[in-house]
């Protein structure tokens, strides 16, 4: 029997189902708090769709899933957005607000938290100086490079110091030199406590990291390994 | 949360977005004006129309001839009597005397007709009532009130009978008039709301990633709702005031031409005399449509 409370995220019998195909099959998984844990897996071999099941953007078909010892589908709708602000995103596309600024980009995240101005005044540009946008927080994404938008992410990711970041394919769209600034600056922050979990596809990162490996295919986890690497 | 920080914060993010995107702003403006140049045009359609029909029914009355034995008092009473009735505008009683000067100024012409009229020994004109009631389609019961037994032995004729078929087409014509009008109003109106509210969900459409971004680092719905509305109710605002500002010179060189045509009706003066009313309606109309559009077109992005 496995303890949910030694668990910061666990992922107990999760099968889910879309239009009669399964994206997860009977997932099992547990991850500590300040792990750094790498899904792999080729595309559509559910990655995505673990990491949108923890945020609660969709229901499993069947089992549980608890992040800090609370079960995310017993979650009200209307509370979502209260789990949302203990994670961190980060994704492929960035997903930043386009008709913002790199500091409005950051700012949204503490003023739908209810943060004051002058908390938001003090910590958006340390952040973004942290992340290495200093001299950039009054561009616009589009203004913006592939690697610096996904820092604006990583900012904002970080803005209401979250005790997991969900990284997924971060570096999907980044060239070689800006992919490993993110992986770097993801290890940086796995450091400093947060726990990560990093989904892609990208084998080169994988097996650099040396880091825990869970490797997903068709729905299954087929390893499950410290120190792991990509193998297909 | 800080209420009131909460709210600038939406009334800030509104405004801004709405700056931010002039193009989608102006070309959604552009549409609303459209619809509230309808919603003006037609609530100044049916000014016209009930100018229209007033003006017309002002031009139908009924005339009640006495027997020439009638006292003048016996007359007098029946008409202090009519003037009590709802349905009754105005009475006037028109003396045996002023008929005969009437007729003589109307004919003063026609020496004929005015020699054999002195050649007569009492004067053959009978005094009358002329009776005007608030709608033409009154007239009939007034009739019927003039008809009953104990006027019989006073009255010589009502001329309602000889103008029935008159009064009774016009009452028709003025009621299809003004049914007409609500209608063409109504369908209007109806075909520039669901105009609107396309465009705006347009609008909406094209912030759908935006939404799903800011769902995802945790805003509340209102949080991501209320700009929106915001936005949709600067929208309507600012098309209002656009189309306050435009109805002047259209008015001006409109309502000429309709003063030429109908006169008596003067557009330009009504909207002038008006203007809080257009402006209070035109506001509110554009702040619900703007508001309401929003609030509908987001309700689908808002899910989880």
């Amino acid at each position: 029997m496995l303890c949910v409370i030694c668990y910061m995220i666990f992922y107990q019998n999760v099968s889910k189902i879309y239009d009669g195909c399964a994206a997860l099959d009977k997932v099992n998984i547990e991850i500590k708090p300040k792990e750094f844990v790498s899904i792999a897996g080729p595309s559509g071999s559910g990655k995505s769709t673990l990491l949108k099941l923890l945020i609660g953007e969709e229901k499993p078909t069947k089992g549980k899933i608890f992040l800090d010892k609370q079960n995310v589908q017993l979650i009200k709708e209307k509370d979502l957005p209260i789990l949302r602000r203990k994670i961190g995103m980060i994704f492929q596309d960035f997903r930043l607000l386009s008709d913002r600024t790199a500091y409005e980009n950051v700012a949204f995240a503490m003023e739908v938290a209810g943060s004051s101005n002058k908390e938001i005044e003090q910590d958006v540009p340390q952040l973004l100086e942290l992340v290495g946008l200093a001299g950039k927080l009054t561009q616009f994404p589009n203004q913006l490079s592939g690697g610096e938008r996904q820092r604006v992410a990583i900012a904002r990711a970080l803005i209401h110091r979250p005790a997991v970041i969900l990284a997924d394919e971060p570096t999907g769209n980044l060239d070689l030199l800006n992919t490993w600034d993110i992986v770097r600056l993801l290890l940086k922050i796995n450091e400093l406590g947060t726990t990560i979990i990093l989904a892609t596809h990208d084998r080169e990162v994988i097996n650099n990291l040396g880091r825990r490996v869970i490797t997903l295919d068709k729905g299954r986890v087929i390893r499950d390994e410290e120190n792991g690497r990509y193998i297909f | 949360m800080n209420i009131k920080t909460t709210l600038l914060r939406i009334l800030k993010s509104g405004w801004q977005s709405f700056w931010r995107n002039l193009w989608l702003s102006t070309a959604t403006i552009i549409v609303m004006i459209l619809t509230l140049m309808g919603v003006a045009g037609l609530s100044l359609f049916n000014v016209m129309t009930q100018a229209v029909v007033k003006s017309l029914e002002e031009k139908v009355d009924i005339s009640v001839y006495f027997q020439k034995d009638a006292e003048k008092g016996k007359i007098l009473e029946i008409r202090q009597e009519l003037m009590g009735l709802e349905e009754i505008k105005s009475v006037d009683y028109i003396s045996q005397e002023q008929a005969l000067v009437n007729f003589r100024e109307r004919h003063k012409d026609d020496a004929m007709l005015l020699q054999s009229l002195q050649e007569l020994e009492e004067n053959p004109l009978e005094a009358s009532l002329n009776i005007k009631a608030n709608f033409a389609s009154q007239y009939e019961s007034v009739a019927n009130y003039l008809a009953q037994d104990r006027f019989s032995g006073l009255i010589d004729k009502i001329n309602y009978k000889q103008n029935k078929e008159i009064i009774e087409r016009l009452s028709r014509i003025t009621n299809n008039i003004q049914k007409g009008g609500w209608a063409i109003s109504l369908v209007l109106a109806l075909t520039a709301i669901f105009v609107t509210f396309n465009t705006v969900r347009l609008t909406m459409f094209n912030w759908r990633d935006e939404i799903s971004v800011m769902r995802l680092v945790g805003a509340s719905s209102w949080f991501i709702r209320g700009p929106f509305l915001v936005e949709g109710v600067i929208y309507g605002l600012v098309a209002a005031i656009i189309t306050l500002i435009l109805l002047f010179p259209i008015l001006y060189f409109v309502s000429p031409k309709i003063t030429s045509f109908l006169p008596g009706v003067d557009l330009l003066y009504f909207y002038q005399a008006n203007f809080w009313q257009y402006f209070l309606l035109l506001l509110f109309v554009g702040a619900a449509l703007g508001g309401v559009s929003s609030f509908i077109a987001i309700r689908r992005y808002l899910k989880a």
